[in-house]
């Protein structure tokens, strides 16, 4: 989600700083061009115009013209804008009520709602520990109320037994009762999808809620949804009074303008978003983050929560140890490889990386995928032990075993190889400079000192990345297949990403270079 | 109102005699296929779930359209109204059209439609919804073509595809009932082996309307359903074949890979198989439609394209938007949850509806 928005908008940034200076029709234009932008990306078009609006109103009061870096100024008014039509702070479901805590789940057919009320009651119970009920009131589409006790038996969520013939009404109720009773903490409701201008279902979910008292409401909506995301928002919210947004589906390819336009019709929450469909994968929404992911900022803060939850830290340590004494061999390779896979792949690693989106194309076309990955990491673990330590020792006949045994080519073995060289070279380079970027890097993931704990809040702030990234773009050897400067120009603050042309993202003390954007297709 | 409005609206009576009268009548209908599916509409009214007064389709879709149609006339009312026409004025309006979900490239070429030779005079709100409403048919009538079933094909096999919670299910029981009632033999098959449940719902819907349901446990592979069904079909010597598919994000490239190899499948029983392919969109979504039907497109060979859910929301306008791009056929669109609310693509309804041209009216005017 958000990748087509934040490519278009940062084109139309680097337009805006590559001049010195501005003119009030410079920033028109500009302007023109976000509100076009934001419309391709279905934000609404009433939310559209009162964006536009806030942003030219302060463009005025900063007099950005004036100022000494007037395209920044703008983008950072656009920035501030955005976050607070999303909303500045993570805003997760409520439960301080007496229990049975009544969630209820409405939308559209079709929206989620029942995959969802899932993935709720199951993050209920595992982080909060809540013993949680879900009931499903859809007595009109076939096996939709199947459909969640077969859910619940999967996740392992007790549901309301099936009576049939019971009116949406009568089971809500039922469903209360029954959590009172048997000491739950949650009760889920799962309604029917209506449309929200199908009268006699908009008064039944009315009855509902009078009848339950849920003390949320959710709205479950597909990130997808064009224009109407805001007549849809807008009569929900008028007919029961929602609490909160489910946005689903954002792992589509879909723009996300429906997360601006209903936030800002509503101005209700979006309380977590829907990423995939396997039961956990379901979010926190953080707006300044999103913000941030929309602008081309990338989205650093999760990158690093991502990757603390799923990196090996003893592995990890043990790498940065032997980056730093300048040993790296084809073992560690494969364990850093198998570490992006496990984040996410290359793919969900870029689109948290700043200034990524604009390189989106040239990532395709250079057929970078996690297809490779897995393919380097095949030839290594076709070569012996010993192989691997030294990969000296590889000539043209255990190549050619090794080639077999992965199923590749012994080019491609050759050019693994190469990159093992180069990357070992270079850190062979940085190994000394102590508070090099390598050394400043570990330990800024965490692994050079003291842990997570060590940093503050767990994460490196923005100075400390952009010092970070200073350094790096400092000590980062210019690299024959690196991508042109200026494929990497920089958003605000973050400034570029010099550290990928070279081998490493942050974190993963160094990825061999993919040679992703070279000669190689 | 022009004369060429009076007789466009003369013409659609002959069509309005058809939706709200007789449904006997069907002169122009578009092509075979799609004549005889009013029919079923009628025989299948005493069913509970129908409507006890069915109400005509052009009035659903009206219905389900109004927000959009009142959403944009207002808008064309409020621009136009006495005024010259200007830059701004123009602006307006694409701004509009693209908030009915038209794209961009549509909204823009309806604009300079629009503009053209009428700069700086004096323009009605009617004369624009005119050419808006005949701009958009221009754009749908290519693709308004019905689902042609090939007799010669035993079974002519469908598979239908999309995103998930489009409708494909839905959409499915639908047209199998249509089928049905057109006295052809069907068999579906329960190709969602994801979606918990999903099967039961196809099972049901075979329950309603007599089919068989192929299916394998929840989990399976819908490759090997495909092969045996369709195997199980030709022994059966079955007319028609439907497999039901797990919705799927179209970015998701494993996913589609699996779709990829369902249709590959298919072609080993039948090397003409899937006959049709149908993706079904969600009226709801905006501009990820396009990607929808490019990336479905490409990797199931899409052949037409069914639009649900138009009863609730009011968009659709995206359809215009692939019709030019795409060119791929419209065969239907779904207007509700009940069985009948599955209706032949028309494209001057559909057009006048979006334009906000309100043909009651009309039709008593000239009446």
């Amino acid at each position: 989600m958000f990748e087509g928005l934040s490519e278009k908008l940062s084109g139309i940034f680097d337009q805006l700083t590559r001049r010195g200076a501005l003119s009030e029709a410079d920033v028109d234009v500009a302007m023109r061009e976000v509100r076009r932008a934001l419309l391709e990306a279905d934000v609404a078009l009433d939310v559209v115009r009162a964006f536009i609006d806030k942003v030219k109103e302060r463009a005025v009061g900063a007099n950005v013209v004036k100022s000494i870096s007037p395209g920044q100024m703008v983008i950072k008014i656009v920035n501030d804008v955005l976050i607070e039509t999303l909303g500045s702070d993570a805003d997760p479901i409520n439960l301080e009520a007496a229990a049975p805590v009544g969630v209820m789940m409405v939308g559209l057919q079709g929206a989620g709602k029942t995959t969802t009320a899932a993935k709720i009651a199951k993050r209920l119970r595992d982080r909060y520990k809540r013993k949680v009920l879900m009931a499903s009131l859809d007595v009109k589409r076939p096996a939709a109320q199947e459909q969640l006790a077969v859910l619940g038996r999967q996740v392992g969520i007790e549901t309301l037994p099936i009576i049939a013939g019971q009116s949406p009404v009568e089971i809500a109720r039922r469903a209360e009762e029954v959590a009172r009773l048997q000491g739950f903490d949650v009760v889920i409701l799962d309604t029917a999808g209506r449309t929200h201008i199908d009268e006699p279902l908009m008064e039944e979910m009315a009855q509902i809620k009078a009848a339950a008292n849920p003390h949320e409401i959710l709205l479950v909506a597909d990130a997808l949804t064009g224009q109407d995301a805001v007549n849809l928002a807008r009569n929900f919210d008028s007919r029961v009074g929602i609490t909160g947004i489910v946005l689903t589906r954002t792992d589509g390819d879909g723009r996300g303008g429906a997360a601006l336009s209903m936030r800002a019709v509503t101005g209700k929450p979006i309380k977590l978003i829907g990423t995939g469909e396997k039961v956990d994968d379901l979010d926190d929404f953080h707006p300044s983050r999103i913000a941030n992911r929309i602008l081309g900022m990338g989205d650093i803060v999760s990158l690093v929560e991502k990757a603390a939850q799923s990196i090996d830290a003893e592995k990890a340590q043990r790498i940065a140890d032997k980056m730093r004494k300048g040993k790296f061999d084809l073992e560690d390779l494969a364990d850093q490889l198998l570490q992006v896979e496990k984040i996410g792949g290359l793919g969900g690693i870029m689109g948290m990386l700043p200034g990524m989106a604009k390189m989106k194309s040239q990532i395709a076309g250079a057929n970078l995928d996690d297809r490779m990955i897995k393919r380097q990491r095949a030839i290594i673990l076709s070569m012996t032990p010993q192989e691997r330590r030294n990969p000296d020792i590889l000539k043209a006949s255990r190549k050619r075993r090794i080639a077999a045994g992965a199923g590749a080519k012994v080019e491609e073995i050759n050019r693994l190889l190469k990159q093992h060289r180069q990357m070992a070279d270079m850190m062979k380079a940085m190994g000394g400079a102590k508070r090099g970027p390598m050394g400043k890097m570990a330990e800024m993931f965490g692994l050079g000192g003291g842990g997570m704990g060590g940093l503050p809040g767990g994460m490196p702030s923005q100075e400390q990345i952009a010092e970070m990234q200073k350094q790096m773009g400092g000590a980062a050897p210019k690299l024959p297949d690196a991508p042109p400067p200026g494929a990497f120009s920089a958003p605000p603050r973050l400034p570029g990403l010099p550290g990928l042309g070279g081998p490493k993202l942050p974190g993963l003390g160094g990825l061999p270079n993919f040679n992703p954007f070279g000669k190689k297709k | 109102m022009s004369d060429d409005d009076n007789q466009a609206g003369g013409k659609k009576r002959g069509l309005f005699g058809r939706l709200f009268g007789g449904r006997d009548a069907a002169p122009a209908a578009p092509a075979p296929a799609s004549a005889p599916l009013p029919e079923p509409v009628a025989v299948e009214a005493p069913q509970p779930e129908a409507p006890a007064e069915p109400r005509s389709w052009w009035r659903r879709l009206k219905e389900g359209l109004a927000r959009s149609s009142s959403t944009i006339s207002q808008g064309i009312a409020d621009v136009f109204t006495k005024r010259k026409l200007d830059a701004a004025m123009l602006d307006e309006l694409e701004d509009i059209l693209i908030q009915a979900d038209l794209g961009v490239a549509t909204a823009l070429r309806i604009r300079d439609a629009v503009g053209k030779g009428r700069y700086d005079k004096q323009i009605e709100p009617d004369e624009v919804k005119a050419i808006l409403a005949s701009e958009v048919e221009k754009a749908l009538l290519p693709v308004a073509l019905p689902l042609v079933v090939d007799p010669a094909a035993k079974p002519f096999v469908i598979l239908v595809v999309g995103v998930n919670g489009s409708g494909k299910t839905t959409t499915i029981g639908k047209l199998a009932g249509q089928f049905a009632a057109e006295g052809k033999s069907v068999m579906l098959a329960a190709g969602d082996t994801f979606r918990a449940a999903a099967i039961q719902q196809l099972e049901i819907w075979g329950e309603r309307i007599g089919a068989r349901v192929i299916s394998r446990p929840q989990g399976a592979d819908a490759a090997g359903l495909a092969f045996d069904a369709i195997t199980q079909a030709q022994a059966e010597g079955v007319d028609v074949l439907m497999m039901d598919t797990a919705g799927r994000l179209q970015n998701r490239k494993e996913l589609m890979a699996e779709l990829e190899k369902v249709v590959r499948v298919m072609k080993k029983v039948d090397a003409a198989a899937p006959h049709a392919v149908l993706l079904v969109l969600d009226a709801t979504v905006g501009q990820n439609a396009m990607s929808q039907v490019e990336i479905f497109g490409r990797v199931a060979g899409v052949t037409g394209l069914v639009m649900t859910k138009l009863d609730g929301t009011a968009r659709g306008g995206i359809l215009v938007a692939i019709a030019e791009k795409f060119a791929l056929p419209v065969h239907f669109i779904g207007v509700g949850e009940g069985r009948d609310d599955l209706e032949p693509f028309e494209a001057r309804d559909f057009a006048h509806a979006i334009a906000g041209i309100d043909r009651d009216a009309l039709h008593e005017r000239t009446a």
